[in-house]
């Protein structure tokens, strides 16, 4: 049986930036990712990114994954393409089918940052040839180089649905209109402002009611919501479209998390179920971390920062680093996680961060209370 | 005081004025200054480090709204290309012969040429006035954001922030 | 359609081709493109029709998670095909319902 210190499952940013701390500190690390290529999501995000000068911002998102990605390679990291995680068992055996074989991998400590999988929003038509997520829309423009359609309807009016309309646009779409339930924009301003200059209108308080089409999505009809998301009468007007894209949100892929035994907590503002975590980036699973949008639905820088304290805890636990030196690179990435969770627009994400770790702490009086010798102090 | 920015993407001239990096039309009559449209508070602070003169200050924490200090700007458009949120142009009301001077970042193709005429467009992206392109520049420092100089009657230069995009005609598959 | 030109991404490169038949009819497609990626390139816009009602249905989620997008190929069916490469000489064909058994007992 193959062995390794350190298996992280998905490589995306979460993945390779635990990938990057772990082997640079000593371990031998593979990561698994069931694609074909590496990187996650980040391969798709053409536009440049904020946050911090000091750390990636104005970087556009596809040269972020190039960099993360030779520097995974150039630490001596392995990683295994077309190859799906499809069970985690006690004491971190990993089930992983590759080349039509199935074969049980160990690992001292793993890491889960499989990321998220897209919402889908169901309406009278939502089956037409046509109607699609946001983020498949992204794969085929900037992945694919392929447009898919001509005319396009956004729903969600959040960063992801405001990003891939610009996107759409710079692709050689046009987007008709970009509709938002709620009374206002989710996503940042300059976000809007962006596609707003180039007459793409924003109505929020909208829904779809249905989409028409015989064979294929042909126009949609869209409705105006009360303050209460109640369709109003007679507001139905139809629009000629198509493609319909569905940036509704998304849900932590945390299948894995559930099968290894972690505890839950259902924080509807993080995406749903999300598996507990402490500090560490550890969950209630002793040896099992997670990073990442499994986490809760955040960003890519985010997701970078969260995947390097697991690695660094990792490879702490492993005892490639003293406690001392873990505990001083954890406070400067957890410093620069608080930096990205600032502002009123990201108020939610620290709501949920509070919850998390209200519920972290629980857990772990819990345990202490149940049997006092067992705290989180008995780790790896 | 952002309500109107934030909820749908539009910022009003009353919410503009009153912005930290929004320079005095006194500054705009000398010559080409950054006019920066940011003004929700997130993370962000790229354009203070692209300014090569300390121009532009956010300090921290990086939600601060960026702070233009229109005397030391020299109208160079770094920043134009370095937010990530397309929110910087430049203004130039140095002119005497009526036009005013607007650059904007812009990342579509076909990128317009030099001396064409162009159907220029306010932030809701209505054609305001015709004009026509002074400079199009994109370097590889810019990293694929072009800065576009458009040339407008100097009476639209505080609502021109783009111009029509034209729909880029795809070679056949 | 391609996207043969891009702000950011540049100019596609299109010298590296193989032919793959969808249907009958052969399509030139880019090495390393997936399936679907051929089929919208050439304004293919169903893979399938469902089992009961056979309504067309084409594709969803684009990365391999929710089916929509599956057809038969080389004979094998219910293949994700906007996560599947194509390869010289592929024989892809819009599938109905669940697909015939490619092969091997049923």
């Amino acid at each position: 049986m193959t062995r390794f210190q350190v298996l992280v499952v998905g490589a995306g940013p979460a993945g390779l930036a635990a990938a990057i701390e772990a082997a640079t500190a000593g371990a031998t690390v593979m990561v698994i990712d069931e694609n074909s290529a590496p990187g996650g999501q980040l391969f798709k995000q053409i536009h440049k990114f904020f946050g911090s000068s000091a750390h990636y911002a104005g970087i556009r998102g596809l040269d972020i994954g190039r960099k993360m990605l030779d520097e995974a390679q150039s630490c001596g990291v392995e990683i295994w393409l077309d190859s799906t995680v499809w069970g985690l068992f006690p004491d971190n055996h990993v089930a992983v089918i590759r080349d039509e074989c199935s074969m049980l991998i160990e690992a001292e400590k793993v890491i889960l940052a499989a990321g998220a999988y897209e919402n889908a929003l169901s309406f009278p038509g939502w089956t037409l040839p046509g109607v699609i997520t946001a983020g498949s829309l992204q794969t085929m423009m900037n992945v694919q180089r392929v447009l898919p359609a001509k005319r396009m309807l956004m729903v969600g009016a959040g960063n992801i649905g405001l990003i891939v309309s610009y996107q759409a646009m710079q692709a050689g779409m046009d987007v008709l209109a970009v509709i938002e339930a709620r009374d206002r924009i989710g996503g940042y301003a300059v976000h809007a402002a962006k596609i707003r200059r180039y007459g793409v209108p924003i109505l929020t308080s909208h829904t779809i009611s249905e989409a028409h089409g015989a064979e294929r999505v042909e126009s949609a009809t869209l409705v105006h919501l009360d303050d209460r998301f109640l369709p109003i009468e007679h507001t139905e007007r139809r629009i000629d479209v198509d493609m319909i894209c569905l940036a509704v949100g998304l849900t932590p892929m945390a299948e894995l998390a559930w099968m290894a035994g972690c505890q839950f907590a259902y924080v509807p503002e993080a995406g749903g179920h999300v598996p507990i975590h402490d500090e560490n980036m550890e969950t209630t699973v002793p040896g099992l971390y997670v990073a990442g949008d499994i986490t809760g639905i955040e960003e890519a820088n985010t997701a970078i920062d969260e995947g390097r304290l697991a690695g660094i805890a990792a490879a702490e636990a492993l005892g490639y680093c003293s406690q001392d030196e873990a505990s001083g690179r954890k406070a400067l990435v957890c410093e620069r996680l608080d930096e990205l969770r600032l502002g009123e627009v990201n108020r939610t994400r620290r709501t949920v961060q509070r919850i998390l770790q209200a519920q972290s702490s629980g857990v772990q009086q819990e345990l202490s209370d149940v049997s006092p010798q067992r705290g989180r102090s008995q780790i790896g | 005081m952002t309500k109107s920015f934030s909820t749908t993407g539009i910022a009003a001239q009353g919410e503009l004025r009153g912005s930290p990096g929004y320079p005095t039309e006194a500054r705009m009559q000398k010559g080409a200054v950054a006019v920066i449209e940011c003004l929700q508070e997130i993370p962000c602070d790229p354009c203070e480090a692209a300014c090569p003169v300390g121009a532009i200050t956010v300090g921290q924490p990086i939600t601060n709204l960026p702070v233009l200090d229109e005397s030391k700007c020299t109208g160079c458009g770094l920043c134009l290309a370095a937010c990530p949120g397309q929110a910087i142009f430049l203004v130039d009301l140095a002119s005497t012969d009526g036009e005013a001077i607007v650059a904007f970042p812009y990342e579509f193709l076909p990128l317009p040429t030099k001396g064409t005429p162009v159907e220029a467009v306010n932030r809701e992206g209505a054609v305001v006035t015709s004009g026509w392109v002074v400079r199009v520049l994109n370097p590889r420092k810019y990293d694929r954001t072009a800065v576009v100089y458009v040339a407008v009657p100097r009476e639209h230069a505080h609502e021109v922030r783009s111009i029509k995009r034209e729909r880029f005609q795809q070679g056949a598959g | 359609m391609r996207i043969v030109d891009h702000p950011i991404l540049g100019k596609l490169a299109q010298d590296r081709t193989v032919t793959i038949t969808v249907d009958g009819r052969a399509l030139e497609a880019i090495r390393g493109e997936t399936i679907l990626a051929t089929l919208l390139a050439h304004g293919i816009r169903k893979c399938r029709t469902t089992e009961k009602h056979h309504e067309p249905r084409w594709f969803f989620c684009g990365i391999g998670r929710c089916t929509d997008c599956v057809m038969t190929v080389d004979g094998v069916p219910n293949v994700r095909t906007c996560v599947t490469m194509v390869r010289q000489g592929m024989v892809v064909e819009t599938q109905t319902g669940l697909g015939e058994d490619g092969g091997g007992e049923s």
